[in-house]
């Protein structure tokens, strides 16, 4: 067994001064005709680093310029390559000015961990590249955006292409459609989340319901908020709350999901046992969420109506019966499918995001963060533009 | 900080149990560790190996026994004297667990940023001498571990551990997923390192490479128990069956050769 070298080779004063000595530092100078000595004590370790800096700061600044500076090792008990690197600070500091340093009275210990140091730091730092003027970074940015979003449209694109290729090896039999995923992850995807949606949809009824009837009422209008919650909610609320909801809850998952078996490389594992993650892990969350959608709209839709029909008994005086029977007068089955039809839509392009977001995680925890949180904010951003292009596309047909 | 002279003990594990649910995984188990010394732990997978290291380092619980680190029993200390010793000891995980989101650098200096107040310029500087130190080139500062091979990870890894100059290493499974030159290049490093900074080595590992070109002493860990501990020597003498198995076997052969 070797020796014990190194920063722990000062057994002896250990021995007299016992475990509890508190690590102390010492550091003097004098100048001796043209030559600074100076005089290094104690312990010169992680412990006191942060100590001694600005003292060896201020020995730098005051040091003047002697014709050599001798570092006097002498009295050190222990040096470390914390204390090491503080020391060496100084002979690199007047070495810069011209002034040539000597080192005495390094022990072996204390000598090898200093000749460890010089090795390490031989090479000068790399001069860090200077940082661009601030309107130019944001000109940067500004660009590099623009392009990340003319990509992010080309990869939904692409990526849309691949499902669809990957529906179409199902129907010519070259892929395989995979029942029992789709029904694990319609589970998850919609049987699981009736709870909340239902509980969400009822609060949002019963705030429009509140809303309605509280400004209808100056109106002698109270009945008109039947009119109110079940249009507003049918033809988009109920719709929208939900893929809100969805792509917060649902959307979130499969990004972490994907990325993190892209993290572990389980997708290249996919690949090269010849399966097609498309078709494995994607398509069966696709239509899970295609089939779901419509399902959590339509109880959110059941669910929003009669939280308004609660608010509108209990706040407004008008009884369920009553809020029903004028339902089916005034509200006609059109508005029912145009808020069903925008559900299947919705659902492929929460699916579609949160899929390619996934695929896109790298190496890093970080980047799965980064992965989830924009696939939950441009799915809810897609969806609330897709609600506004059928808005303008229901619109102009009158429907 | 204490100093020990070479061969003192510096870690003391005496009678200690480990366990998961009904079962005891490692049950009454003796182990000293010297000052100064390169010991490797082997043992069969499952024997307990990475729990023992986890265990001392105070991640898993014990069941029963004492362990002592540097003349101090973990159990009686308080936070502030646990986070003191804390500092004293350096882990490198099996896989590295460098903090994915930081670079090189950064993953250094987390200690010194947490447990020292220095400046920026010193700091970098330090971190710069740890990556020498631990044989990675320069660039490699500014690189994020997604971006490294498996060999500059655990040499990363290594950085970080050694960025407090700690008298203890733990090292799990360090020469794991190098490749032979990798792990001789590592072998040699941690013998380096071990003596120019003094370091106490405490090592897992399965290289019988490794055990032969740098450990002083071996434990080798069965039933729960240390059944052995000595030199390479001791070991290939030892009458228990595993022992004889796993440094009898041809692979052990071959390493013998080389070594």
């Amino acid at each position: 067994m070797p020796s014990g070298t190194g920063a722990c080779d000062l057994s002896k004063i250990a021995a007299v001064s016992g475990k509890s000595l508190v690590p102390e530092a010492q550091l003097a100078s004098k100048v001796d005709g043209s030559r600074l000595t100076v005089a290094l004590g104690g312990a010169w370790t992680a412990e006191t680093a942060g100590a001694m800096e600005p003292r060896v700061a201020s020995l730098i600044a005051e040091g003047g310029s002697p014709q050599s500076v001798l570092l006097d090792f002498t009295a050190v008990q222990r040096l470390d390559t914390l204390g090491g690197t503080l020391v060496r600070g100084i002979e690199m500091a007047f070495g810069a000015r011209g002034i040539p340093v000597q080192r005495e009275g390094l022990s072996q210990a204390a000598a090898a961990i200093y000749a460890e140091i010089a090795d390490g730091l031989a090479e000068p730092a790399p001069t860090p590249a200077k940082p661009k003027p601030v309107i130019v970074q944001g000109l940067d940015k500004v660009g590099e955006q623009m392009v990340e979003a003319g990509r992010d449209l080309v990869a939904l694109v692409s990526f849309f292409g691949e499902v669809v290729a990957a529906v179409g090896s199902i129907f010519t039999g070259v892929g395989r459609f995979r029942l029992a995923a789709v029904v694990n992850q319609l589970d998850r995807v919609a049987f699981r989340a009736v709870p909340i949606m239902a509980l969400i949809t009822f609060l949002i009824g019963g705030i429009i319901a509140q809303q309605g009837i509280f400004f209808f009422r100056d109106f002698g209008a109270d009945t008109y908020v039947v009119d109110l919650v079940s249009i507003l909610t049918l033809r988009e609320i109920g719709v929208l709350i939900v893929s809100i909801m969805v792509a917060g809850r649902t959307g979130s998952a499969f990004t972490a999901e994907i990325g993190s078996m892209k993290m572990r490389e389980e997708i290249d594992a996919l690949r090269v046992m010849g399966l097609n993650p498309v078709e494995v892990l994607v398509l069966p969350r696709l239509m899970a969420l295609v089939i779901g959608l419509p399902i959590l709209t339509f109880i959110g839709n059941i669910s929003a109506i009669t939280g308004g029909a609660v608010v509108a008994q209990f706040y407004g005086q008008i009884p369920i019966d009553i809020f029903f029977t004028r339902m089916q007068e005034e509200v006609s089955q059109r508005h029912v499918w145009v808020g069903l039809i925008k559900a299947p839509f919705m659902a492929l392009i929460i699916g579609l995001v949160a899929c390619i977001e996934g695929m896109r995680v790298k190496g890093s925890a970080e980047s799965l963060g980064q992965q989830t949180t924009a696939s939950v904010v441009k799915a809810i951003f897609l969806v609330i533009v897709l609600d506004g292009l059928f808005a303008i596309f229901f619109a102009s047909l009158g429907y | 900080m204490a100093d020990y002279a070479s061969g003192d003990i510096i870690i003391s594990v005496r009678d200690v149990a480990i366990g998961f649910g009904e079962r005891l995984i490692i049950d009454g188990l003796d182990l000293d560790v010297h000052a100064g010394e390169v010991l490797g732990v082997v043992g069969g997978s499952g024997t307990g190996k990475s729990v023992l290291t986890r265990c001392i380092i105070g991640l898993v619980p014990k069941r029963r026994g004492k362990i002592t680190v540097f003349d101090q029993d973990l159990d009686t200390l308080s936070r502030a004297e646990h986070k003191a010793i804390e500092r004293r000891w350096g882990v490198l995980f099996q896989h590295g667990a460098l903090f994915s989101s930081l670079t090189v650098k950064q993953n250094i200096q987390v200690p010194l940023r947490e447990y020292l107040k220095l400046s920026e310029p010193l700091m970098d500087e330090i971190a710069r001498l740890k990556i020498a130190m631990v044989g990675l080139r320069p660039d490699a500062a500014d690189k994020f571990p997604s971006e490294l091979s498996g060999g500059m990870i655990k040499r990363a890894a290594l950085a970080r551990a050694l960025a407090l100059d700690p008298e203890i290493v733990f090292l799990d499974e360090p020469t794991s997923g190098l490749d032979p030159i990798g792990a001789e290049e590592f072998d040699t490093l941690i013998r380096t390192l071990r003596d120019t900074l003094g370091l106490t080595v405490y090592m897992v590992t399965h290289d019988l490479d490794s055990l032969a070109r740098i450990c002083d002493r071996i434990a080798a860990l069965a039933d729960g128990k240390v059944i052995a501990t000595g030199t390479m020597e001791d070991m290939l003498r030892h009458p228990h069956p595993w022992l004889r198995k796993y440094f009898g076997g041809e692979r052990a052969r071959a390493a013998r050769v080389k070594a």
